[in-house]
């Protein structure tokens, strides 16, 4: 069933972020603000560029591998949602028929470039995206959310949203399993869903009142305290400066052509 | 619909992100000088009911397929504006990072179409306003379902605006809106639905809460925001007017610093779009496309092409084609190697730590 599967794959993301390695000990707020700048430098590029975009591959790969990360399992998360980008893309190949270049006499339209661009910024951004969730954590990106200033309330409530996220939805997997248990559709109908969604809703209040008269009797001030585990490390100064400064010269030079100009400067 | 990343420029992803920002900023303000502990749980917790209940389906009638909630409008007339928005922006950040639907930069897009906009427009300027006292009266309904759908008209308009400033799809502005508008009236109509089948569910099953929580929310609000409602109201303006104006800033300033052919791209992309019929139409977007290309490559060899856009529309063409082969081939070879390079130096940082973990 779907749900089951979408909470299977919130867990497979929370056990890989579990894991120790180089990368997973890395201060939470260099990894984020090293993505961050990732994703900024990856969008820059104009609309026909793909060369360039190549070398950027090496984030998200560098972290995959340094965090042992199963790339097979992101790659599919990346097909999942896939779709709304590759409909905007497609739009290139539809429209723009105008052939730039031939490879091996076989004619590359404008729109097919604009197309691999898309798909390959794509590819980068959510990859650089999920790594950096399965390589970091959650929770521990919610603390470094706070220690970079951003409104503890915000905070506050992504921590609470995660904590209960898997209670919410095991409660609802209950619910439509009974449901389709009794029922000889498989689908829903309207009249049992919108009960069901009020149901849950229902208990849902109800938690949120325990936990408030349960939160209160532990001294909840409406804020967690968050006890600094994270350090900002030398080795989170060279994180940052070598990734930036790498992501800065990828994009002022193109180095598979500098790359490729070598190569046949070098045979011919 | 949400949007990505990769379909977005710096520019236009980071204006986004101010004013998210700004909103975010805001809302946090607002929610502690409301000082409300019991809500703070209550928000999380309803993020997380948000997540289950987008998870169940249910059959749409005589379609086939099937339709789920979105949830917005509901986190704002339970929780009111503020705290809804957060919620909002916290449930679509968890999306962000664990689907990987939309992505970090596109979050400022995404919180601002289905977080800002129900939150601070549709809800207090249309549903606020609409409503009678009565939960599950004709009217109140009605005011639901208006502020339902025209949350998500508006917010479907800004995902094409942000995709057609941004410029890096070829996607034509009309094309993606007459596509994008009428999707969303039927996702609105069925989101219309729920919002009001739920309401009503909770006003039969929870009077209390429907009369009590949004009674005493009024109370509070006349108590303590009553004068600033209209404070509220004229920032979000000064926060919407100050987001336009930074995008307009941002686009002319791209245009302005970009080369001409920056310039007349995009002013093609943004305006020309209106005559598809017109005959010199294919002609000036083939020649818009060899010029972007030519401009995105600058090291290529063909680069000597002054005057394009003014004379040299029919021999362009040909000259790319034929000066082109000896670059792109240096650039196919370069980028194969490139890829080379980077997969083997993955492999061996995934040899390197291998025996590092198993120990």
């Amino acid at each position: 069933m779907v749900l089951e599967h979408s909470l299977l794959n919130i867990r497979k993301l929370d056990t890989l972020s579990l894991q120790s390695s180089p990368i997973h000990k890395l201060d939470p707020r260099s990894k984020l603000i090293t993505t961050l700048g990732f994703i900024i430098t990856v969008i820059s590029f104009p609309r026909y560029e793909l060369a360039q975009l190549l070398p950027f591959l090496l984030y998200p790969l560098f972290l995959l591998y340094g965090g042992n990360i199963p790339l097979g399992y992101l790659l599919k998360k990346v097909a999942i949602v896939s779709p709304f980008a590759l409909f905007i893309a497609i739009w290139g190949p539809l429209t723009d028929h105008e052939v730039v270049f031939r490879l091996f006499s076989l004619p590359v339209s404008a729109g097919i470039i604009s197309f691999s661009s898309i798909m390959l910024r794509f590819l980068l951004t959510v990859l650089a995206t999920l790594v950096l969730i399965a390589g970091t954590g959650f929770i521990p990106l919610c603390y470094a959310l706070i220690r970079l200033k951003v409104p503890t309330v915000l905070a506050t409530q992504l921590l609470f949203l995660y904590r209960y996220l898997y209670v919410l939805v095991e409660e609802a997997l209950r619910m439509v399993r009974a449901e389709h248990i009794r029922s000889l559709r498989n689908k829903m109908r309207f009249g049992t869903f919108k009960h069901i969604l009020g149901s849950l809703l229902l208990r849902t209040i109800d938690r949120a009142e325990r936990i408030h008269a349960a939160m209160m009797c532990r001294g909840f001030a409406g804020t967690f305290r968050v006890k600094k585990t994270a350090a900002f490390k030398t080795a989170d100064l060279f994180f940052i400066v070598g990734w930036v400064g790498f992501f800065v010269s990828a994009r002022i030079y193109n180095l598979p052509l500098i790359l490729g100009n070598l190569i046949m400067g070098a045979t011919a | 619909m949400h949007m990505a990343d990769a379909l977005l420029s710096p520019e236009v992803g980071g204006v986004m992100w101010v004013a998210t920002a700004g909103a975010i900023a805001f809302s946090a303000q607002k929610l502690k000088k409301q000082a409300d502990p019991g809500k703070i749980p209550l928000m999380g917790v309803m993020g997380a009911f948000i997540f289950a209940a987008q998870m169940i389906n249910f059959a749409i009638p005589g379609t086939g397929s099937s339709g789920h909630i979105g949830g917005g409008m509901i986190l704002v007339m339970l929780l009111g504006p503020s705290a809804g928005f957060l919620t909002i922006a916290s449930v679509l950040i968890v999306q962000a990072v664990f689907f990987a639907d939309g992505g970090l930069l596109a979050l400022g897009c995404n919180i601002f179409n289905m977080g800002v906009i129900p939150c601070f427009l549709t809800f207090p300027l249309i549903y606020k306003k609409f409503k009678d006292n009565k939960p599950y009266s004709l009217r109140s309904m009605a005011a639901i379902m208006a502020a339902v759908i025209i949350a998500l008209q508006l917010g479907a308009f800004s995902v094409v605006l942000e995709t057609v400033f941004s410029g890096v799809s070829g996607v034509g502005f009309y094309d993606f809106l007459l596509l994008m508008q009428p999707i969303h009236l039927a996702i609105g109509v069925v989101e219309g639905l729920i919002t009001i089948a739920v309401i009503n569910f909770l006003a039969k099953a929870r009077p209390d809460l429907i009369e009590q929580g949004p009674a005493r929310q009024n109370e509070q609000s006349a108590a303590v925001t009553a004068p600033t409602t209209k404070k509220i109201r004229t920032r979000i303006i000064i926060a919407i007017v100050l987001g336009t104006a930074l995008l307009t800033a941002g686009i002319v300033s791209w245009f302005a610093s970009s080369d001409p052919d920056g310039l007349e791209w995009a002013f093609f992309h943004t305006t020309g779009k209106e005559e598809p019929s017109q005959p010199q139409d294919d002609l000036h977007r083939s020649l818009q496309a060899i010029q972007e290309t030519t401009a995105v490559l600058p090291d290529y060899n063909f680069k000597n092409r002054e005057g394009t856009t003014a004379h040299g529309e029919t021999a362009e063409p040909a000259t790319v084609h034929s000066s082109n082969n000896g670059t792109s081939l240096a650039g196919i070879v370069g980028s194969l190697l490139t890829l080379v390079l980077i997969t083997s130096a993955a492999l061996l940082l995934k040899i390197i730590r291998k025996p590092r973990t198993r120990k």
